[in-house]
């Protein structure tokens, strides 16, 4: 058994190596089986259950919708402001949601990840999976406001709602893996959260449309505004839920479709570099939680 | 032990793993350290050039006092920790016994906890519904499977966990200080099944400071002290290794 003894390497694997998020999709059972649990035990032993997930985002919404809307006068300009409201809120709320969920669950898991190798991407990426459940009750509810306020779906404003929430998964992803992982070495990454998620609410057109913002930024700041990945889902979302049943007055921004792509690709590169963060760090995750 | 003929499942080649001890859990902290030229972390070497092969089939003893890097070696052969300096290889499912019920959650069903953490130790869906029934009836839980699990007493629990691990179907079996899990009975029936494995020719690691397990199960024993390999040979010989000196 010397060490010069040369040995057929074949069949052998480094352990605790995977091929991160590829991992997590091959071992789908186990994703599904940890969204699972992560949907049956979030509301265990409260009488409201599930109901929560429509109590909480409605009372925000009914606060706002009052404050912003009939004491601030926010609503002027935007006809149906009631919906217009509902779906942004509704969306800006998923990001936060799978965005804190996904930043938390390395920690929270870490029985697990001390003990036992698995792909660890797992956790965060069923954290948004579990938050992309608990939004579409709200879709839900939104869907028949709108239908109340005489929306009919087109294919293309399908499409625009699918590809709103896309982009805010992906963005949600990619920095859930960025904090999730920095957070095990620095409990600041959930207080730096926090700072985000109000950024992402008041830094996106979901209480005031895009237009009363490029009225007081110089240029180069509302295109970096329209950039943000957030804006432009929202912004599809709006086109989505809100556009037809409004007077048209409020015309949706121009060069939506370009702002969205531009979106969906820094999603994706924040999504990429999560994920290279994450691999950097997963290395210490066993000894530092 | 032929060398020769048997293809190794475990290689361990020239192993060091250094903890960094981190003080700092915040960015405050670790600011204000490097400012102040402080410290932030101390190092500690648990594991020193350690080398070895594990042939298919083998059954060895990792033995040591605690504190010794033993458990540390078996986190790395498993890759919850990756070592700092050489390699480790493995062939086939690694499975460990341990630390079990890591991943149980209190508030879910025995039968909900069974597939997760049979999930979690790698096998399919199809693989967990062929053994449920086995699982089950080793653990002798039958009547409670249904119920949560924050409701078990420690030993059910504790049986559920072992049983799960032990029905994973593996190539490698990782063992550490398992064999303490419920009352007498249940534990000889524990060592009777790992006994089946090393029999069907299984490879296995024990990690134990108890000689009895030890020489039970296995043939070979590794002696560490103080994160260095002392000794390596036959169990009854490692044994004496760790006991003198």
């Amino acid at each position: 058994m010397t060490a010069t003894e040369p040995v057929d390497l074949t069949g052998f694997s480094v352990p605790g190596r995977g091929n991160g998020l590829f991992d997590v999709f091959r071992r789908r059972y186990l994703l599904r089986l940890l969204v699972r649990k992560g949907v049956s035990t979030r509301y265990r032993n409260s009488a409201l259950g599930w109901g929560w997930s429509y109590v909480k985002p409605l009372t925000q919404y009914f606060i706002y919708y009052f404050v912003m809307g009939i004491v601030l006068g926010r609503n002027r300009g935007i006809d149906n402001f009631a919906v217009y409201l509902l779906a942004g809120i509704i969306m800006v709320n998923l990001f936060n949601e799978a965005f804190s969920n996904a930043t938390k669950s390395i920690v929270d898991n870490k029985a697990l990840v001390k003990k036992i190798y698995l792909p660890r991407e797992m956790f965060p990426i069923a954290a948004v999976i579990v938050a992309f459940v608990h939004f579409l009750p709200q879709v839900a509810v939104l869907v028949v406001v709108s239908a109340l306020t005489g929306w009919t779906p087109s294919l293309l404003e399908l499409g625009a709602i699918l590809f709103g929430a896309l982009i805010v998964v992906l963005l949600a992803s990619g920095l859930g893996l960025i904090f999730g992982a920095v957070n095990v070495s620095f409990r600041d990454a959930q207080n730096l959260v926090e700072i985000i998620r109000l950024f992402a609410t008041w830094a996106s057109p979901v209480l005031y449309s895009y237009v009363s913002i490029a009225a007081v930024m110089p240029d180069w700041l509302t295109r970096i505004y329209m950039m943000n990945p957030l804006t432009s889902a929202i912004e599809l979302f709006h086109y989505g839920f809100w556009f037809s049943t409004s007077d048209g007055s409020l015309q949706p921004p121009p060069h939506l479709l370009q702002y969205s792509l531009i979106g969906l690709v820094i999603a994706l590169v924040v999504t990429a570099i999560g994920q290279l963060v994450f691999r950097r760090f997963e290395r210490r995750f066993a000894q530092d939680l | 032990m032929d060398v020769t003929k048997n293809r190794p499942s475990i290689i361990v080649e020239h192993v060091q793993k250094t903890f960094l001890l981190r003080h700092a859990h915040s960015f405050k902290e670790a600011f204000i350290s490097k400012i102040k030229k402080k410290k932030i972390s101390s190092s500690f070497q648990a594991l020193k050039d350690i080398d070895f092969t594990v042939n298919e089939g083998e059954s060895v003893a990792i033995l040591g006092y605690n504190g010794s890097g033993k458990s540390t070696l078996l986190k790395l052969i498993s890759g919850v920790l990756e070592p700092d300096k050489g390699r480790i290889l493995t062939r086939g499912r690694v499975a460990g016994l341990i630390e079990v019920g890591a991943g149980f959650h209190p508030d879910l069903s025995g039968r909900e906890n069974v597939y997760l953490n049979a999930a979690i130790l790698g096998m399919s869906k199809r693989e967990i519904d062929e053994r449920f029934d086995d699982i089950v009836a080793f653990s002798e839980i039958e009547e409670f499977i249904d119920s949560e699990v924050k409701h078990y007493s420690s030993g059910m629990f504790l049986r559920l966990a072992f049983s799960v691990a032990i029905h994973v179907e593996l190539d490698i079996l990782l063992v550490d200080e398992i064999l303490s899990v419920g009352d007498a009975p249940f534990r000889e029936k524990c060592r009777k099944k790992i006994r089946e494995l090393v029999d069907e020719g299984k490879t296995m690691v024990v990690v134990s400071h108890d000689t009895g397990t030890v020489r039970d199960l296995c043939d070979r024993g590794i002696v560490i002290r103080k994160g260095e390999m002392v000794f390596d040979g036959p169990v009854e010989e490692a044994i004496t290794a760790l006991k003198g000196k």
